[in-house]
């Protein structure tokens, strides 16, 4: 692995490390504070494990309470402080640093309250994103963005990350989804940001608080809006003879005005390795696979899929296959769902990007990504939520290969910055990380990074919270 | 996912099989959500990709495991709901495994621990042994509020008394072969089991009589015993190759003799195993053989598949199906039980959170009383939400373990071999 730029450990933190955890005992229940060196080590990183570092401790609260506590005693100490949920970022998002007390949310996981009458739920941050519409499903309701990591993510990271997924292209990402949040600022206050109804009035606090990664406060409670599930949906899978043509019919179907409840990309290597996990009927013989959703009731459905059909006619589809079944959709997604760990089983590592673009480039950014992926010699699996243009090349490499890592960071950098010059940004739903942190600079001025450093200087001015992310060092 | 061994490490097989396992696993974390343990203590050293990252770290470093490394390993239930759900195939049942063969070999435990692990695996898998301990417990079985302490010690000793049943059955000694009724459509070895045999030889007796009805000759070789799945769980590694062997050793006998169309396991937690005797002892003179007979094993609910007919009319009885996590996940053996209890003409029922374990886990509700008894309370829960006339299940582990909370349970193969004209199972009486 490549030596990542890291901010230096504070020498006067380290050297008080056993004080720091003995005080952690202190304020917290025994077994809530983690700091033998042995069981720190698989607190080292995150879901993009090219990058790792052992943190100083960990710490699993149990309550706000004890939140408040931990961030009041590590800001006394200038102690710097790492969020952590389920611990799936793709961009390091959770990645600790030397002199970092790592504050894991996973045992906050408790619904708080749920309100049909108002559909709208509360909930801890450790709650899963899939928790939640399943503490809902049985009343007919659900929680809309889907994050493909959905059953294990959790929601304060979501709001973190401002996540997305692959029902986004018609229900929104996260900000659209939320209502309000309590928040414990790096000093111990506990704010309260929006609540049980639409648009506060003033400014849009949580617009700002949804998408900060962690650097501007700690999440401690989520009000989401749950919605009323559809009659129905169903999946379509349409093939296609190249990831070029696939990409022009994405755009023909968003020009058209239709707006399907997903529209999922795949080529042909996530195609082959997604088949292995979830034997969904993929066909194996297409250069490219759209997944297409539609819902509601049969007629709207049957209407919907009808003009699919014209649409993707026009681009001489290798097959075209509607699911039948329930069965046969929730295979389908399950494909989709596991797409990322999927590759695992054709490459032992990978590099999963995030760029957007404007939906009619599709088919000419996929092109150029083939064309440096020969470049490189590094394959690429794409998988990705066509309908938003979020793109999610998946380059594959060997970690136990450092010049093989070293080239899939320059590969996965050139991706972005086609990204960003194509009219899109560079992150879509993961965030930026420690990931992306230095490329923005390509999308921002330095007058605009300027801007957000001083936001993040009012909420957390000894920059405490998750300080290595985002802005490039 | 990187990992960092030396040539000379992987030229170990056993390392270079981890290695391959770890390279597998790419660290996306949604093992995590569907772990019982995860689910229950919140931390990842307690989740599958924790332990993965543990047993990595302890296998590249080759120390010795510490007691950090064995409280999180043995929190794990081997439930496999890990494997069940990652999309990378990560192979977690062998790594596991691994790892425990190293905490056995390299950590000293505290000595109650010792005792107490090696009293187990004394008792537990001699049918004659475990009888006697049930029958030694069986008047103390009122009294573990005497026991004092907290400590782990004294949580384990009133865990095994809470466990111990009130009535120890009769001992019921197996014959060798079971003629099938009217023409033999097929010959299979049963799995006789350890503790089973014990605890409800009930299953066993239904097992062989819906069999024979069904025209299937049973044979159970005297020479095969435990499975070797209690002690294999334990790390007990050169316990379980014996087991194994010996197992393998009948149960070719018979495929070369008279020949077997099947060996089947009435008991999940055992055909987890056995299905795995392949793996086990690739690198015995046997591996042939143990090949063999993992490739003609079954689950009893895989087999009756294509041979169950009910004769009696629908008892209108509402079946809550709690799929153990060694059929469900350790065989991917999901439909065929609820299929067959269907066709039974019982109406089944499941609960949520169907993929999280009872707790029970081979010898886990006496080793970790207190995730154990977490599991079972939510287990349970959530069974009886469903308002069951019985609870079903396709392992002695799990029916013990979900026993005594008012709700009668019972072996699937009960209700199968009760509607194919056998006896009405005891606990419906």
């Amino acid at each position: 692995m490549r030596a990542m730029k890291q901010l230096d450990p504070k020498p006067e933190v380290m050297a008080r490390r056993s004080e720091i955890i003995a005080g952690l005992r202190r304020i917290l229940p025994e077994r809530a504070v983690i700091a033998q060196a042995v069981e720190l080590k698989p607190y080292e990183t995150d879901a993009l494990t090219a990058y790792r570092q052992v943190p100083l401790a960990v710490v699993l609260p149990e309550d706000e309470a004890q939140v408040v506590d931990v961030l009041k005693f590590c800001a006394a100490g200038g102690v710097r402080v790492i969020p952590r949920g389920a611990g799936t970022s793709l961009c390091g998002g959770a990645l600790p640093l030397a002199d970092s007390v790592v504050v894991g949310l996973m045992r906050m996981n408790r619904i708080l309250e749920i309100n049909y009458a108002d559909r709208y739920a509360v909930v801890q941050p450790g709650v899963t994103n899939i928790g939640i519409t399943q503490a809902v499903a049985d009343a007919g309701y659900f929680y809309a963005p889907d994050p493909s990591s959905q059953l294990a993510c959790m929601i304060g990271g979501n709001v973190g990350m401002n996540s997305g997924g692959a029902h986004c292209l018609k229900y929104g990402v996260t900000a659209n989804n939320l209502l309000g949040l309590r928040l414990v600022t790096v000093a111990g206050e506990v704010l309260e940001i929006g609540g049980a109804h639409c648009d506060a009035a003033g400014y849009d606090w949580l617009g700002l608080i949804t998408g900060s990664e962690g650097q501007l406060g700690i999440l401690t409670e989520v009000t989401v809006r749950i919605l009323h599930a559809p009659e129905g949906a169903r999946a379509m899978l349409a093939g296609f003879a190249s990831n070029e043509v696939a990409g022009e019919c994405v755009a023909a179907i968003i020009a058209s005005g239709i707006i399907p409840v997903a529209l999922e990309f795949m080529d042909k290597p996530a195609i082959h390795a997604c088949e292995a996990f979830a034997h969904a009927g993929y066909p194996l013989d297409a250069q490219a696979l759209l997944i297409i959703e539609v819902e509601g009731s049969q007629d709207e459905q049957a209407d919907m899929l009808g003009r699919l059909r014209e649409i993707c006619e026009r681009f001489a589809p290798v097959s075209m296959r509607v699911a039948q079944t329930e069965a046969e959709s929730a295979a389908i997604w399950k494909g989709r769902k596991g797409a990322f760990g999927a590759v695992g089983r054709i490459s032992p590592d990978y590099l999963c990007m995030d760029g957007v673009i404007p939906t009619s480039r599709l088919g000419e950014v996929l092109r150029r990504i083939e064309e440096m992926s020969a470049a490189y010699d590094l394959r690429v699996a794409n998988i990705f939520h066509a309908g938003d243009g979020n793109l999610h090349p998946l380059i594959m490499y060997d970690a136990n290969d450092p010049a093989s890592f070293a080239k899939a960071e320059r590969f996965g950098a050139e991706i972005l910055t086609l990204c960003v010059e194509a009219g899109g940004c560079l992150t879509g739903e993961h965030g930026v990380g420690v990931e992306k942190r230095e490329l923005m600079r390509v999308q921002f001025s330095e007058s605009e990074l300027t801007q957000m450093r001083a936001m993040k200087d009012v909420f957390d001015p000894q920059w405490l919270l998750n300080p290595a992310k985002v802005f490039p060092l | 996912m990187q990992t960092n061994f030396t040539p000379a490490q992987l030229a170990d097989p056993e390392i270079a099989v981890a290695n391959e396992i770890l390279r597998r696993c790419v660290h996306c974390g949604m093992c995590t959500a569907t772990c019982p343990t995860f689910v229950t203590l919140g931390d990842e050293l307690d989740s599958p990709r924790g332990r993965i990252y543990l047993i990595k770290d302890m296998l590249e470093s080759g120390r010795d495991a510490g007691a950090e490394e064995a409280l999180h390993i043995d929190r794990c239930l081997s439930c496999l709901s890990c494997v069940t759900t990652c999309p990378s195939g990560v192979d977690y049942m062998h790594l596991v495994d691994h790892a425990r063969v190293h905490v056995e070999k390299t950590f000293n435990r505290p000595l109650a621990d010792r005792l107490m692990r090696a009293g187990l695996a004394w008792v537990l898998p001699h049918p004659a042994r475990l009888r006697a301990a049930l029958l030694l417990a069986r008047p103390a079985r009122g009294l573990g509020f005497l026991l004092p302490g907290h400590g782990m010690l004294a949580k384990r000793l009133r865990a095994m008394l809470r466990l111990a049943p009130g009535a120890v059955p009769r001992a019921a000694p197996l014959g060798r072969v079971y003629q099938a009724v009217g023409a033999r459509r097929a010959r299979v070895a049963l799995l006789a089991g350890c503790a089973q045999q014990v605890l409800a030889p009930s299953i066993n007796a239904a097992s062989i009589a819906l069999l024979n009805r069904l025209g299937v000759e049973v044979v159970i070789p005297p020479e095969a015993g435990c499975c070797g799945a209690l002690v294999h769980h334990m790390g007990r590694h050169e316990a379980a190759l014996a087991a194994a062997r010996a197992n393998v050793a009948a149960w070719m006998a018979q495929v070369e003799g008279e020949g077997l169309d099947a060996v089947l396991v009435n008991t999940s937690g055992c055909g987890t195993v056995v299905k795995d005797y392949g793996f086990l002892l690739r690198h015995e003179d046997c591996a042939a053989g143990a090949a063999k007979i993992s490739s003609l094993t079954q689950d009893i609910s895989e087999f009756l598949m294509k041979f169950y007919e009910p004769v009696r009319a629908a008892p209108g009885l509402s079946v809550a199906y709690h799929a153990a996590c060694s059929l469900q996940h350790g065989q991917q053996v999901t439909a065929q039980p609820k299929t067959l209890l269907r066709k039974a003409g019982f109406k089944v029922v499941e609960p949520k959170d169907a993929h999280l374990c009872c707790g029970s886990a081979g010898t886990y509700n006496l080793m970790q009383p207190e995730i154990a008894s977490a599991l079972r309370r939510r287990k349970l829960d959530t069974l009886r939400a469903l308002g069951p006339d019985v609870i079903a299940a396709g392992n002695i582990g799990c029916l013990t373990q979900l026993a005594g909370d008012g709700v009668p349970t019972v072996h699937v193969v009960e209700l199968l071999d009760w509607m194919a004209g056998g006896e009405k199972p005891q606990a419906l009486r």
